[in-house]
């Protein structure tokens, strides 16, 4: 367990512990795309599974390539896309069963597609139509949570919660490297140990911050935060389906058999910019993004099972196929989400009534009718 | 009929709360063992267990983020934010989540949240311990915000605050915890006055001067040293700031034809700034004269030596009646 135990640092002259060297990762296939082993963490899937990890990967690259030309051309407000992060959530989520619950930041598209959330959901909030406006309750997938790491402490609570009814389910807090020096996630992380709360905190630590480094968040590997806060942390190879899904089904599980939170680092790379709004070329080198092309989650896989002869050509064109259907599925169903209804705003403010509510609403209903030959 | 006070209110009404319902949480900071600092949830950890009366850890953003994933998976939680300055650092959790997650969910979702806020001063307290912040929390959508002012109010508002499905601040007068009054016991919910209704806790003709929570018995003490004058004060508990009940006060002051607002918190885009407003929208040809303001000055709360001085008392209240009738 020597990944899971947080490894004791010999105090060096400096102020500062420091890790003795950059941490090994959980992994379970190179980056080359050749199957290896580890003590601890494996998988036992069947061809037809790795099939569908690798489809879930393609798919969910080919919708984040829509959504982002559905950007440039005018149709989204903004995007933010998970290019490079696909195997980090789709391990996990695969890992999770029907009755765990996760809670996202905004850029969980691939952890949407596994609980099974139309794509075409997640857009209505960057087309600017909603705020989210799925039921978190269908799919056991919460809202998008756009204030950086305040999903945590609701994921935490959320735990509490499961653990109150019996329930041997986990909740999984979605949120990145820059979220780690928020209060809340500390917070979270506390509430979590002393209540043993069944969660797993998922950090998907893509080496940047909008244009902060990794550096200016923390001076020790992140994973190693969890023993100050008093459970595991370990560190995963982000951009490996295989090593994501065993260490994520692994901490899932001990959540639910009562053995409390871990901390997972999945150690990736943002590839895009941080949403269509940045511009990484001010903050970063060429450099670093062509070496981290070359740990591509996507096509590591793609090499795994092209040589292994767990694919075959007909399987690839077939799943290009059904990545254009897709991808025409969400620009289709872009381009006809419908404006709401200015009137709408005042739906859902409350639960109950709120007499200013209904007058504002009045008062601007008058006011919108006032306009000859209005729709409204 | 048994006396209680406010502090005793609250307690019974959390009990009725954890009875009729076994979702229902109390969580804060030394709520359980101690019973909270004011003592206000003396008892329920020893009879609910610390399953459902949780001692939480010193982070005020962890209790109320808790709170709204507990109230996602079916529980109503009830938190106590220790002292009225304390609650900011739970203010992004309260005004970003809280409050806005069932618009953001179209309604999918509801999080009913009570926060219990002990508010304003009078208490010889060191700093952040009397703060009267109402407005933050009333000017945020999604919220509703309720004051109680007696005994008798206490005990029915924390539960009307449980059982409604909207996340509700109740703001607690912590310098009228010790006041008493006698309950029936007898009665029940249905029984009760709306939470979101004002009451007129005083008629009168000459003016109407509608305060909230501690400021209610400063106005009704007014109201009786005035009628020693000749002068008849109707005193409004608002009882809710948010929703307002609007109707009430704008038939008083369509009797009277004065308002004078009264809080502890600053006056400056205070609630009475609200009802001003709103006031001369909605009675203009009914006033006799502007409506007034009493309330703290755009300070900080001051050190408690001279909150006494700070706090709109008595005489102030007084002297903003006479103002008003002098027009």
């Amino acid at each position: 367990m020597t990944d899971r135990a947080v490894e004791a640092t010999s105090e060096p002259a400096g102020r500062v512990p420091v890790a003795p060297s950059e941490p090994q990762l959980v992994q379970l296939l190179t980056p080359e795309g050749e199957r290896v082993h580890h003590p601890d963490y494996d998988v036992d899937l069947s061809d037809e599974e790795l099939r569908g990890l690798y489809r879930d990967l393609v798919l969910v690259r080919r919708v984040d390539a829509e959504a982002t030309a559905l950007q440039r051309q005018g149709e989204l407000g903004i995007w933010a896309s998970l290019l490079g992060q696909e195997a980090a959530q789709v391990g996990s989520g695969r890992a999770m069963r029907e009755d765990d619950y996760a809670f996202p930041t905004y850029r969980e598209h691939g952890v949407a597609w596994c609980r099974g959330v139309d794509p075409l959901n997640l857009l209505g909030l960057f087309r600017g139509v909603n705020h989210g406006g799925w039921d978190p309750n269908e799919k056991n997938f919460h809202l998008y949570t756009i204030v950086i790491g305040a999903q945590t402490l609701h994921a935490t609570g959320y735990a509490m919660g499961m653990q109150k009814d019996g329930a041997e389910s986990a909740v999984i807090a979605y949120f990145g490297d820059g979220a780690t020096s928020q209060g809340d996630v500390n917070e979270a992380f506390i509430y979590a140990s002393v209540f043993n709360a069944p969660v797993v905190f998922f950090c998907q630590n893509n080496q940047w911050a909008i244009s902060e480094p990794i550096e200016k968040q923390s001076r020790i590997p992140l994973y190693q935060r969890a023993m100050g806060f008093g459970f595991p942390g370990i560190r995963v190879d982000g951009n490996d389906v295989l090593a994501v899904l065993a260490v994520t089904k692994a901490a899932l599980q001990n959540a639910r058999e009562g053995s409390g939170p871990t901390l997972v680092e999945a150690y990736t790379y943002r590839m895009g910019a941080h949403t269509t709004s940045d511009d990484p070329t001010r903050y970063r080198l060429t450099d670093e993004l062509e070496s981290w092309k070359l740990k591509d989650p996507v096509e590591r896989m793609k090499a795994y099972l092209v040589r292994t002869g767990k694919v075959d050509q007909a399987f690839l064109d077939a799943l290009e196929a059904e990545s254009d259907e897709l991808a025409a599925h969400v620009r289709k169903g872009c381009l006809e989400m419908p404006d709401p209804e200015p009137l709408s705003i005042f739906d859902h403010v409350y639960a109950e009534r709120h007499p200013l509510v209904e007058e504002e609403r009045e008062q601007f209903r008058a006011y919108l009718e006032t306009f000859e030959g209005s729709d409204h | 009929m048994a006396q209680i006070t406010l502090a005793k209110g609250i307690t019974m009404g959390l009990r009725k709360a954890m009875e009729a319902d076994p979702k229902v949480l109390v969580m804060g900071e030394d709520v359980g063992k101690l019973g909270g600092v004011f003592r206000v949830t003396d008892g329920l950890q020893k009879d609910f267990g610390e399953d459902r009366v949780i001692d939480t850890p010193l982070a005020e953003s962890g209790i109320i983020g808790t709170a709204i994933g507990l109230a996602l998976r079916g529980y109503r939680p009830v938190c106590e934010i220790q002292f009225d300055g304390f609650v900011y650092p739970a203010f992004d959790q309260i005004v970003s989540q809280l409050a806005k997650m069932r618009a953001r969910a179209l309604g999918k979702i509801s999080l009913p949240v009570v926060v219990r806020i002990p508010v304003g001063g009078g208490i010889g307290a060191v700093e952040h311990h009397s703060e009267s912040n109402e407005a933050y929390f009333a000017h945020t959508a999604g919220l509703k915000v309720v004051a109680c002012s007696n005994p008798v109010d206490a005990y029915f508002m924390v539960q009307q605050a449980v059982a409604s499905d909207d996340p509700v601040i109740l703001y607690e007068p912590k310098r009228r915890y010790w006041e008493k009054a006698d309950l029936d016991e007898s009665l029940t919910l249905e029984n009760a006055m709306s939470l979101y209704s004002a009451r007129v806790a005083r008629e009168g003709t000459d003016i109407t001067v509608a305060a909230y929570g501690p400021m209610v018995k400063t106005c009704l003490e007014a109201a009786t040293a005035a009628a020693e004058e000749g002068k008849s004060l109707e005193v409004i508990d608002l009882r809710s700031l948010s929703p307002l009940d609007m109707p009430t006060v704008r038939a008083s002051v369509e009797k009277t034809g004065r308002l004078v607002v009264v809080h502890e918190a600053p006056t400056f885009l205070g609630m009475g700034a609200e009802l001003a407003a709103r006031v001369t929208e909605q009675c203009f040809y009914s006033l006799e004269a502007p409506v007034l303001r009493v309330g703290g000055f755009n300070t900080p709360y001051p050190p408690s030596r001279v909150e006494e001085e700070y706090l709109p008392d008595l005489d102030r209240v007084l002297d903003a009646v006479d103002r008003s009738l002098a027009y």
